[in-house]
């Protein structure tokens, strides 16, 4: 099947081209759209690419007109880079005509639109730019030719706003290149079939799939988990107990990546391990919050081999080969099977050598997400994705991009949309409401018809085609385009102590303005492995200042929290419901559990836990749904106001990963836990709650921002995200007082209900508990509990509430009472 | 009996000003209700450069306005200026908020100083156009001035500020003043806010002046030091609190 060329040049780096890249070739040959699925080092892309330069290699480029070939669109644009890297040795080494070109924000104007009427054989892009691509008076042109689309890391972008702005542009693809077909290369997912779908146009009735290629699994990894049998904390994330075993970690190895789940996270463990970094080993810090020369400069440094350890977030997730890594540590929970997995994965990049990874839990409830984590991934199961509907608002998006395309008949673009398999099941009415905001805004009062921006052409051989009212309209399109809304970000700027505040200064990175705007000057925080003492907000600027404090206030920056995922934590439930299961458990945390079994009760698989019980002059209520911090702080809300009407006076709440704790004035106990617990609480207050909230009217200035509500930038002005944000609350507020129904605030709702707060996960484990609530009504603290009553104690401290019997609460007085066995 | 604090109340060159937690000012002895930036048609003046938003912010900014007309039932209404957001605003507006409009003006008169967006309100809106007003020592108009007599009540700069606690930073539209002038916050529904920090604001003031958060209920007094350093003529703000009795 191989041609002899590539046969040889496979012999002479001494390998054997892989089943899975024939079973491509073959499909490219019957002409099938089909998804690889293939842990990392398994020779994925190049098996993406193989049967495209099979196909050129046959025809000389002189012979052919300059036709764009395959089109390759990867999430990151690092990635495509690394790719164009990659693919500059088999066409070097075999002497292919094929030309191979990338085209992200990066590229120079003048290349850009030489791309467009001499495009390269390959072109490798963005979802971003191929909107911008497609959006273009002669796309047709540049895309006749097409014949493959490779859709690379696909998993990460299949169930997502990028992914849904993805998906309309290839069906956009679809007409014009009717010929092309799809590959789509993705790391290990639960469910293939959304994948598959995503890959081919889809009917208006039924579905269809692209084939499916599994490459067969490399080396199983081998995980271990940091434990001590001494001592193992309550609670807590930043295994500061763990941090020596960590340094021994490093030194075993030639090469680590040490990944944490927030930024602050990162750095607190960067400045710990130089704490104990006796030998000097080069170790470098990585995440998404430091400017961009100093990430790149780690990149450099670590791909020449220079570093010894990197310690990252999940900036270094995904995509680039760095070759030399050996070994992985992960500190903290590893929130999902399928993400530890592609983190393991980022050591050692062949695919027959195993995956040497540690973790490194930081609180007892985290041994147990560990254990069942590592079980997941070597029984080779994973989590599943809640998959989510097309948002409105990317489609108000596409549907300008096409208007500044060309005039557009609007049953054939609804029907083009249908084809794309996130908006399978869009309905007519939404399609339209998505149109009508495009065209005039979609208000009920129409009192904006005579500014629109689409109108029906009148009469004429295009009559009724809706094309764009302005030119300038296609300018705004392109500089608005792509789904990716940062957060208003303020720069850090260093200064020389003494300065007067705002002037000048080397630019640290950026952080979100909520976390700036919570500092008073003299606070101090840790940053790029530094603590810094604030100064002063200038405009879009924060200044600070170096001090020698060793220990900073460290109010904790959020960046990159995920939440538990379904599946893990449906493992974790099951752990803890099997007493047999206990034995491969650290010491102390057997005795945890042992002491709750006797003290408490150890809930079935499938129950809900439910304690209350008295401690100082309060009274707690405590369950335990493992269902991630998101969705317990709604149920905290909604428990704590139906507690109120109940007369029952509750006085606050407290959600971790694993539970949550509400505490009051009176004894809960006599409260009917079914009726509390009861679904229906999702219809009574939610809406009014989470209208108000902020994680809400960031939500809807997202959903505004991508349907062209908001302007992102003004030509030849950037707006700065502080202008934008400030704006769109009060537009928010009038939409909502005057058109509840809008269809931005519908695309709102719709991504509070998906990811957003976890509320459809709310409701599953209330439709699942229902009729299997376990009470116990106990005379102290139970030690399942424990962690979460720290939390409130910890809290509460850091938030300068003096409650004196909060602070009275000591940390040993509260664990001896849960572990006493009288 | 316990006592509810309700308002705070400013004296500025003599004359006590009660601050409402809608962003007006009143003036009791005058029955004079004092409002800034209303910035009606806003929206549609986007709306002209084709970005289209909620077509509601006159309604919201006329209702809120009701609203406190219903609650202090003054003699007079005076607009600070930039009571529409470009010369072309008024003719804009709807039918349903120009009968809304004209029933304010049934109530109260109207006193429209100009501002920058608005320097020729339309003539039938009735009331009286000036481009300042002097009264009982106060000074109306829309710009304030660095060098400006005492008694100075301004609009123009949107002034809003932020206080943070327990971890959370709450930022708020305000009003900025001390004993010798006052700055409205704006009152229109899409108007946004400058910082009382910046020295546009900051500057106007000697020593030390207050920022007048708008709260649900009233508003609060936060202390912010002034763009300019003591002079010797530094008056102590003279704010009071009014506080009534509620039922336990």
């Amino acid at each position: 099947m191989l041609p002899a060329r590539f046969h040889d040049w496979f012999a002479a780096k001494g390998w054997t081209a892989r089943p899975h890249q024939l079973a491509l070739i073959e499909a490219a040959q019957a002409g099938t759209g089909v998804l690889l699925v293939a842990p990392t080092g398994g020779g994925k892309t190049l098996a993406g690419f193989l049967p495209s330069l099979i196909d050129l290699a046959e025809r000389p480029r002189r012979s052919r007109a300059s036709r764009l070939h395959t089109l390759y669109i990867s999430p990151l644009k690092a990635l495509a880079v690394d790719v164009a890297r990659n693919l500059e040795a088999p066409i070097a080494d075999m002497a292919l005509a094929v030309t191979v070109e990338t085209r992200t924000g990066d590229t120079p104007a003048a290349r850009r639109q030489r791309q467009r009427h001499a495009p390269p054989d390959f072109l490798l892009t963005t979802p971003e730019q191929l909107a911008l691509l497609i959006a273009h008076p002669k796309s047709a042109q540049l895309f006749e030719g097409l014949k493959t689309v490779v859709l690379d890391e696909l998993h990460a972008l299949y169930n997502s706003k990028r992914g849904d702005l993805l998906a309309l542009g290839l069906a956009r693809l679809s007409q014009l290149a009717p010929g092309h077909r799809r590959v789509g290369l993705s790391a290990t997912v639960a469910d293939p079939k959304p994948l598959q779908r995503f890959l081919v146009p889809q009917p208006p009735d039924g579905e269809a799939l692209a084939q499916l290629v599994i490459a067969k699994g490399g080396a199983k990894p081998q995980i271990a988990i940091s434990a001590s049998d001494s001592y193992v904390p309550w609670a807590g994330h930043l295994a500061r107990h763990a941090m020596l075993d960590v340094m021994t970690a490093i030194g075993e190895a030639k090469t680590t990546l040490i990944f944490v789940n927030t930024r602050s996270q990162a750095e607190r463990t960067f400045q710990e391990l130089w704490r104990l970094n006796e030998n000097n080993w080069p170790i470098a810090l990585h995440h998404g919050s430091l400017a961009p020369e100093q990430r790149r400069k780690v990149e450099a440094a670590m791909a020449k081999g220079a570093l010894r350890a990197v310690v990252c977030t999940s900036t270094l997730d995904l995509g680039i080969d760095w070759g030399a890594v050996d070994k992985v540590i992960c500190i903290g929970a590893p929130k999902g099977a399928a993400r530890l997995v592609q983190r393991i994965g980022r050591a050692n990049h062949r695919l027959d050598e195993p995956s040497a990874a540690l973790l490194v839990p930081a609180n007892r409830f985290e041994v147990l997400e560990c254990n069942a984590a590592r079980d997941a991934v070597l029984a080779g199961e994973l989590d599943g994705e809640r998959l989510k509907e097309g948002s409105l608002d990317v489609l108000c998006q596409h549907i300008w991009g096409m208007a500044v395309a060309a005039p557009f008949a609007v049953d054939a673009l609804y029907d083009e949309v249908r084809s794309a398999a996130p908006f399978m099941k869009l309905s007519r009415a939404d399609f339209d409401a998505a149109l009508n905001f495009v065209a005039t805004g979609g208000y009920a009062l129409k009192s904006y018809d005579r500014f629109a921006r689409l109108r029906q052409i009148p009469d004429g051989a295009s009559k009724g085609l809706w094309r764009l009212a302005h030119p300038r309209l296609a300018q705004a399109y392109r500089l608005n385009v792509g789904v990716i809304v940062e957060d208003p970000m303020v720069d850090i700027r260093l200064q020389s102590r003494g300065k007067p505040t705002g002037s000048g200064g080397r630019r640290l990175g950026q952080l979100e303005e909520y976390f700036i705007e919570q500092l008073s000057a003299g606070d101090t925080f840790v940053f790029a492995g530094d603590v810094l003492r604030f100064e002063g907000l200038r405009e879009t600027a924060a200044y600070v200042t170096r001090t020698n404090d060793p220990e900073a206030q460290v109010p904790s920056y959020n960046g990159g929290k995920f939440p538990l995922s379904t599946f893990l934590a449906q493992r974790v439930r099951e752990m803890v419901s099997a007493p047999e299961r206990w034995h491969v458990l650290p010491d102390p945390v057997q005795e945890w559990l042992r002491i709750q079994e006797w003290r408490s009760v150890i809930p079935k698989p499938g129950q809900l836990l439910v304690e209350t019980f008295p401690r100082g002059n309060r009274h707690y209520l405590v369950c335990y749904p493992f269902e991630g911090r998101l969705a317990h702080q709604t149920l905290g809300m909604l428990l704590t106001r139906r507690l109120e009407r109940a007369r029952m006076k509750p006085l606050g709440f407290i959600a971790n990963e694993y539970a949550l704790a509400v505490w009051s004035a009176r004894d809960m106990s006599g409260v009917p836990m079914g009726p509390l617990f009861d679904e229906d609480m999702l219809g009574d207050d939610l809406d009014a709650w989470l209208a108000d909230s902020n994680l809400y009217k960031r939500t809807f200035r997202n959903c505004a921002v991508i349907a062209g509500l908001i302007e992102r930038k003004m030509p030849g002005k950037e707006k700065s995200g502080r202008q934008v944000t400030f704006s769109s609350d009060l537009i928010y507020d009038v939409l909502r007082a005057h058109e509840p129904d809008h269809v931005l605030l519908r695309a709102t709702y719709a991504d509070a209900g998906s990811g957003l707060l976890d509320i459809a996960r709310l409701s599953d484990m209330l439709a699942r508990v229902r009729s299997r609530i376990v009470t116990r009504k106990l005379d102290r603290v139970s030690p399942l509990a424990v962690p979460a009553l720290l939390e409130i104690s910890r809290e509460m401290v850091a938030r300068g509430e003096v409650e004196e019997d909060i602070l009275r609460e000591n940390e040993d007085a509260l664990i001896a009472d849960a572990m006493r066995v009288d | 009996m316990r006592c509810v604090l309700t308002d705070l109340s400013l004296t500025v060159n003599g004359q006590s000003l009660l601050l409402d937690k809608s962003g007006a000012a009143w003036w009791e002895p005058a029955r004079t209700l004092i409002f800034a930036d209303l910035h009606l048609e806003k929206g549609s003046s986007y709306a002209r450069g084709r970005q289209f938003l909620p077509p509601y912010d006159t309604r919201a900014t006329l209702l809120r306005m009701a609203e406190v007309v219903s609650r202090r039932t003054p003699a007079r209404i005076i607009a600070l200026g930039d009571s529409f957001h470009d010369p072309l605003a008024a003719e804009r507006m709807g039918v349903e908020e120009r009968a809304m409009l004209s029933a304010l003006a049934a109530k109260a008169h109207f006193l429209w100083i100009t501002g920058n967006h608005d320097p020729h309100p339309p003539a039938w809106l009735g009331g009286t156009v000036m481009a300042e007003w002097h009264e009982a020592g106060l000074i109306f108009r829309h710009e304030p001035r660095a060098d400006a007599a005492p008694g100075e009540i301004a609009g123009h700069l949107h002034p809003a500020a932020t206080v943070a606690k327990f971890g959370r930073g709450v930022r708020r539209r305000c009003f900025a003043g001390d004993a010798r002038r006052l700055v409205l916050p704006s009152f229109g529904a899409y108007t946004g806010g400058l910082d009382v920090g910046d020295p546009a604001i900051s500057s106007l003031f000697v020593a030390r002046f207050h920022a007048f958060m708008l709260g649900a209920e009233r508003v609060y007094a936060i202390p912010r030091q002034a763009g300019r350093r003591n002079r010797s003529d530094d008056i102590q703000p003279m704010i009071t609190a009014i506080a009534t009795t509620a039922r336990p």
